[in-house]
């Protein structure tokens, strides 16, 4: 390793895991070099992964379950009933959306999503979660702390509404359904979902006014 | 086990810090493209599952957790696993060449695959042996275990009194997939009042909702 601060206050035990380890790029070099010679991987596949969470996977497919859940009572009523089911009759199915459950925010309640053990997210109507998502300060904080944490994202909330934080534990995964903005009445779903942000689907944010959105 | 990956309520970590969501990327480097889908190409070999997986990565010295970027620990896990099941020795991964003719051999998962196997996932809900123990409303308290492998119950909610939200069905109970046991248990959102968590200084509407297995849960009177 590069470390030109020279050795970091570990080295007084004989234990290799707390040697600075080398910088991850070659690291990972030497790893996918090496399964790509043992041919346990196919380099071919390792881009088919890679464009499917970087280009077609995102929150753009969670908006839409949202901006449909807003103009549609019924489909709102399904997603609420059997996440899972309503979300897959939009084709967004698969590897960690496999369970689904939705939260609703209302005027009284409002819902925020974390992982404290690891980074479980719904993939397949969010994508890959953002490196925040994933941090250590926000997996301790958003269950002690939730008020905290959307105070630091911009959202504040009145004392009288209640902060539901879900922890994603098992598999299930969950959906923020963020309240439909103020003036938004003429808007179709489309427009609606150019409104819907990840954020707000993760339950740090609300989604856009009018005229904020893309 | 008790490791540096059960982070609910830690102190000291500082601000999330979170970038813009118009302008952060998927990958902030391309070596963490890398390390993404070696994971998953490794995962659909299915010489592992996913808890498997996830002990890997917290089975490393807290130190290494701590210090180690999201995929920095994605890479420590695979690598272990790899080792473990006997695909690669560590001495070939420092190496980055083959060194061993005689490491376990499998055919990859290929390009044409992928799509099929992302669409499928793994779902984890399983025909009960028997009926739920527990209803909505129920009043339980998580057990006070501290197991040495993994499991899902975190540290913050043991031992602390909870109410059942719902049956989430029955669903492959973790912590024994993760000694490579699979087997369903009952499944359900248990709710923890704020203060009952974090003490008097929580807001006392707020809650925190877990997902907890009945082995996880003990009955309140």
């Amino acid at each position: 390793m590069n470390d030109e601060t020279g050795h970091d206050h570990h080295h007084d035990h004989d234990h290799d895991h707390t040697e600075p380890p080398p910088d991850p790029a070659l690291r990972v070099k030497a790893l996918e070099s090496l399964l790509i010679e043992k041919g346990l991987v196919d380099p071919a596949a390792l881009d088919v992964f890679i464009d499917t969470y970087e280009h077609r996977v995102g929150p753009r497919n969670g908006a839409r379950v949202v901006a449909k859940a807003w103009v549609d009572r019924e489909y709102r009523d399904w997603l609420m009933r059997d996440a899972t089911a309503a979300i897959a009759s939009l084709d967004f199915v698969g590897r960690q959306g496999e369970h689904m459950s939705v939260v609703e925010n209302t005027a009284s309640v409002h819902n925020l999503v974390v992982c404290t053990l690891c980074s479980c997210y719904p993939w397949p109507v969010l994508g890959l979660p953002p490196a925040w998502y994933k941090s250590a300060p926000y997996r301790a904080r958003a269950v002690a702390d939730p008020r905290g944490v959307l105070a630091e994202f911009g959202t504040l909330l009145d004392d009288d509404v209640e902060v539901r934080v879900w922890d994603s534990t098992a598999e299930m995964r969950y959906l923020v359904l963020p309240r439909r903005p103020a003036g938004t009445e003429g808007m179709n779903e489309d427009e609606l979902a150019g409104l819907v942000t990840r954020n707000s689907m993760i339950g740090v944010e609300h989604a856009l006014a009018p005229g904020q959105g893309t | 086990m008790n490791g540096a990956h059960d982070l609910g309520g830690m102190h000291g970590l500082g601000a999330v810090g979170a970038e813009p969501e118009s302008s952060e990327p998927v990958f902030h480097h391309e070596w963490e493209r890398r390390a993404f889908a070696l994971t998953l190409a490794c995962g659909f070999l299915g010489q592992w599952n996913i808890d498997e997986s996830r002990h890997a990565r917290e089975r490393q010295h807290p130190v290494d957790y701590l210090r180690n970027s999201y995929y920095e620990n994605w890479m420590a896990g695979l690598s272990t696993l790899l080792v473990e099941k006997g695909f690669v020795t560590r001495e070939e991964i420092q190496a980055g060449r083959s060194l061993h003719d005689d490491t376990r051999r499998l055919d990859p998962v290929v390009a044409s695959r992928v799509d099929a196997l992302l669409r499928r996932g793994g779902p984890v809900d399983m025909p009960p042996e028997r009926a739920p123990r527990f209803a909505p409303g129920d009043r339980v308290r998580v057990a006070n275990n501290h197991p040495l492998a993994h499991t899902r119950a975190p540290r913050y909610t043991r031992g602390r009194l909870g109410r059942i939200e719902s049956h989430r069905g029955c669903h492959v109970f973790a912590d024994a997939n993760a000694l490579g046991e699979r087997r369903g248990e009952h499944l359900y959102s248990v709710r923890f009042e704020a203060a009952e968590l974090w003490g008097s200084a929580a807001v006392a509407r707020d809650a925190v909702y877990a997902d907890l297995w009945e082995p996880h849960l003990v009955a309140v009177a």
